[in-house]
């Protein structure tokens, strides 16, 4: 009885770090050969021994080290015995960390889970439970099941019930696998689609009512994974189309609504993302604790910085080239050139580097198989923040009325006190400060170099274009759906033929209507 | 009178600047000429940088050391840009402008391929510091990269193995060019040699500077669940290697699910991107940094000190890869083989090179090929840790002897093993 009572009170009161693992097992950890490491993973696993869940994480993350003949982990600079959970004093001089490999590693996470799904937190069960999911094995059926028995929170049951499906799918027992295969219909994940359509091979799996059930179960899931597989690639046409728009959105404005073929657009796109590198700097050292928050400050930053460029470059060259289209093209590609070197000069010609912030890393899974990243999610917003600010502005403001009265009748709006040469100012600024938000958010997803732009000035006269000039409205389409066209292109062909494809369709397009998806209607004074 | 003076000191001047030329070139004279021919900009800057700088900090330490012969080595940087047709240029301009008597460069095989019939015109020396795909063998280049079965073969078989996860399904990734297709043309017949069939590969390739890589993280998924394990054989290059790092990272594909092996993606690539949701993805080199040894930690501490005193950009988080590696060797070697020669011609140095052996970081005496112009490279392979750095979870028992001509292409067996002489 007293045997019994022991290690139970140990189980529960969870006492501070007298462990006592087996030294045989700890030992085993360090083998050369990778089964003997896994046998040892698999029994700490099955002891059900909350102390093993200590040292099976520290191997996990290479902090379980070996030093002459002793095993043992680092707490507080303080080597501790992995087996007795005593210190090692004096700690051993040289020692190597155990490496593990892929194969070890996912026996560990399982390891882990199991260990873990015997804690009194609901929370680390439920995550526990949710590490089960890929790949269970079946020496790990029985814990399971006694979990199982165990559980009474219903959410956490239905992974358990699920991940002991998976673990069962090995059993020898045909009516187990049978029970198993039927359970998973539930579980539609790629994980599981993996695993159940050998079964449908006679040569693997015996016995037909199983096979049968497989290919039902398969059914089910095929369906609605091919369900996630749409959402994703409409998401991901969705993002590739904000992002053309953002990057074009300022073109939209300078090209589209004033006529300045402005070649150093995609520049002005560098130097917004070059303002996020640079925000990222000073919040590295001045507010370390906030690093997160920098790409916030880094949107008003960035839009003030290439607006800033914009007024500038309308200043100084382009004011004096308004209605002659040739030397405009010429002199912004010069100028395009003159700030890729700035950029050089000021930062280095290398790539710098930009971090996403974490709660832009990763990722969210509305359903099985289908993961959303948030970076991407957040640009979608951000994209829909400055459509709605141009929108704002060009619709509801003073400046507004004024750039679209410029527009439309220059000579008139000058007449009735507009100062034209102001706005033609102002509104270059603003195109080139909405190019400065797509920098920002450009920064997220790819490269920061000095080079950047140039990958995206073709891509924003396509959208502009497309979409018909001086229409904000177009550019809009124009992105969204050059941006869900393009993905599902790639997801047939390729990457490389779907650009051509995209290319020859905008050529084609453009010489069947001239004016692209929307052309404003009304009389202009130059037409 | 005025005017005769004017005459006089024109003609003193120019008789000065003569002899200051003539002063100027009999210093340049006492110098060998290095050539450095790395992109320093564009897509590849990336990886070519950290070997510009790699090739200066040993021309500066060789030159510590007393020279070469006693002449000091003086190095000819010049920028292709990560533009091919360029490369040929500016090797034309270091061949014959500058008269560099050996050129340390290249990264892509495309920029190789580029200079190639220059070095050839002109007689001239490149050591080629890369793994790349083999089919290849040039009088006037020395390969210090591996050759596909330095690298490529024994990461498929080491995948395939149960230690690897055993995988029987294989997506073939890489950029748009020569090396990834020709490497991926290799594999696939490697692969159809171990009973794998064309439905269980999936080749994809994107642009140079691809920087949209949901699609093709999709495809992978869905690639990935038809019933077999799978594992991604990347060959992508340059910086489209963030964007899908990070896009792997946020789709939350694991490395015990899918691994991914990457041959040309090392812990320079990897300074830019959190490696934590990457832990396990691996790749396979000739050399790591996380190798213990004296003459690494040596190495290291070269280029960290370097670095520093350079004021390279995040000098303290600066790293060694394969390619700097291979680079150190390829400077040390060419000087033990202008000291075996006694000279720094062309045709000499490269009779020199067969046989030349070097104690290399990685841990081996590494030698120089005494036919083929490659090296007897170990072969390790890693996994991504934490911290960027890189777990060596298998390697060979010591340096394995390159073949260019891989047995797996059809013909490669009636290919001499040395180049052809002239």
């Amino acid at each position: 009885m007293k045997r019994i009572l022991i290690p139970l009170l140990f189980w529960f009161c969870a006492l501070p770090a007298v462990a006592a693992l087996d030294p045989a097992l700890i030992g085993q950890l360090a083998a050369e050969e990778s089964d003997d490491k896994i046998a040892a993973i698999q029994q700490l696993g099955a002891s059900a021994d909350r102390d093993a869940v200590k040292v099976l994480k520290a191997l996990a993350n290479d902090e379980l080290y070996v030093g002459g003949d002793r095993i043992f982990l680092m707490e507080d600079d303080k080597a501790v015995d992995a087996a007795s959970g005593e210190a090692i004093e004096p700690a051993p001089e040289s020692y190597e960390s155990i490496t593990i490999n892929n194969r070890i590693r996912a026996e560990l996470t399982n390891a882990i889970a199991s260990l873990r799904l015997l804690n009194p937190d609901r929370e680390v069960r439920l995550t526990a439970a949710r590490e089960l999911q890929t790949n269970a094995g079946m020496e790990m059926a029985p814990i399971l099941a006694q979990a199982l028995a165990r559980e009474t929170d219903p959410e956490i049951k239905k992974l358990l019930k699920l991940a002991h499906a998976l673990a069962n799918l090995g059993n020898a027992e045909a009516d187990a696998r049978l029970a198993a295969v039927e359970a998973l219909a539930d579980n539609a994940t790629p994980n599981t689609r993996n695993l159940l359509l050998p079964l449908l091979d006679p040569k693997i799996e015996a016995d037909e009512r199983v096979r049968n059930a497989a290919k039902s179960s398969l059914r089910v899931i095929e369906s609605r994974l091919a369900i996630g597989e749409s959402i994703g690639q409409v998401f991901s046409g969705l993002s590739l189309g904000s992002i053309l728009l953002l990057a074009a959105l300022g073109l939209a404005i300078t090209y589209g609504v004033m006529g300045v073929i402005n070649m150093a657009h995609g520049e002005l796109l560098m130097v917004g993302a070059y303002a996020t590198y640079f925000m990222q700097g000073l919040f590295r050292t001045y507010l370390p604790g906030y690093l997160d928050w920098y790409v916030l400050a880094a949107i008003p930053a960035a839009f003030m910085a290439a607006a800033l460029v914009g007024v500038v470059l309308e200043r100084s060259v382009i004011r004096w080239l308004y209605g002659r289209p040739l030397e405009t093209l010429l002199a912004t590609w010069g100028l395009s050139l003159i700030l890729i070197q700035a950029a050089r000069v000021l930062f280095g010609a290398q790539n710098v580097e930009v971090a996403n912030p974490a709660w832009m890393s990763g990722g969210v899974e509305p359903m099985a198989g289908l993961v959303l990243p948030w970076n991407r999610i957040v640009i979608i917003g951000f994209t829909l923040f400055v459509l709605g600010l141009v929108w704002v502005l060009m619709q509801k403001t003073r400046l507004g009325m004024f750039v679209r009265a410029v527009t439309q009748n220059r000579a008139m709006a000058g007449c009735v006190g507009v100062p034209t040469a102001r706005i033609d100012t102002l509104a270059f600024g603003l195109g080139a400060g909405i190019a400065g938000l797509g920098g920002v958010a450009l920064s997220q997803i790819a490269n920061v170099g000095p080079d950047m732009g140039q990958g995206y000035i073709v891509d924003s006269f396509m959208v502009v274009v497309l979409g018909g000039v001086g229409q904000l409205a177009g550019a809009v389409w124009a992105a969204l759906g050059l941006g869900v066209v393009t993905k599902f292109l790639e997801g047939w062909a390729g990457a490389v033929i779907a650009k051509i494809v995209v290319l020859v369709f905008i050529i084609v397009f453009i010489q069947k209507r001239p004016q692209g998806l929307f052309a404003l209607k009304g009389r202009f004074v130059e037409s | 009178m005025q005017r005769r003076n004017f005459i006089k000191v024109a003609t003193l001047s120019v008789a000065l600047a003569a002899a200051g030329l003539s002063s100027f070139s009999a210093f340049a004279a006492d110098t060998i000429k290095v050539g450095i021919l790395h992109s320093l900009s564009g897509t590849m800057a990336i990886s070519e940088t950290a070997l510009k700088e790699t090739a200066l900090m040993t021309i500066a330490d060789i030159n510590a050391h007393g020279g070469v012969m006693g002449r000091k080595l003086e190095p000819v940087v010049v920028d292709p840009a990560s533009n091919w047709p360029l490369f040929a240029e500016k090797a034309r301009q270091l061949l014959a402008k500058d008269k560099v008597d050996v050129v340390f460069g290249c990264w892509t095989s495309v920029s190789r391929k580029s200079v190639l019939p220059v070095f050839k015109e002109l007689n001239g020396l490149l050591f080629y510091p890369v793994q790349y795909e083999g089919e290849e063998l040039e009088k006037n280049v020395f390969y210090t990269g591996a050759a596909p079965n330095q690298q490529a073969i024994p990461a498929v078989e080491y995948l395939m193995s149960k230690d690897g996860g055993s995988a029987r399904r294989f997506v073939l990734l890489g950029t748009d060019y020569v090396y990834p297709r020709t490497t991926n043309k290799i594999l696939r017949a490697f692969l159809h040699s171990k009973g794998v069939k064309d439905a269980d590969i999936m080749e994809e390739y994107t642009p140079f500077g691809h920087s949209d890589y949901q699609t093709i993280i999709a495809k992978i998924k869905k690639f990935a669940s038809e019933g077999k394990k799978t594992a991604v054989v990347s060959t992508i290059n340059g910086d489209s290697n963030v964007p899908f790092y990070k896009e792997l990272g946020n789709a939350g594909l694991k490395a015990t699910d899918v691994p991914v092996v990457a041959f040309s993606v090392g812990e320079e690539e990897l300074r830019g991107v959190d490696t934590k949701p990457l832990v396990g993805h691996l790749a396979a080199w000739n050399y790591f940094q996380s190798v213990k040894n004296p003459t690494n930690t040596a190495f290291i501490k070269m280029y960290k000190d370097w670095a520093r005193k350079q004021k390279l950009p995040n000098a303290d988080t600066v790293v060694t890869n394969d390619p700097m590696e291979a680079t150190y060797i390829g400077i040390h070697m060419w000087k033990q083989a202008v000291e075996k020669a006694r000279s720094t011609d062309v045709d000499k140095v490269i009779a020199a090179m067969a046989g030349q052996t070097f104690k290399a970081p990685s841990g081996f005496t590494i030698k120089m090929d005494e036919k083929n112009h490659h090296l007897h490279k170990p072969v390790l392979i890693g996994e991504v840790r934490a911290d960027g750095q890189f777990n060596v979870v298998w390697k060979t028992k010591g340096p394995v002897r390159a073949q260019p001509w891989s047995p797996y292409i059809p013909g490669n067996d009636k290919k001499k093993n040395e180049p052809d002489s002239k």
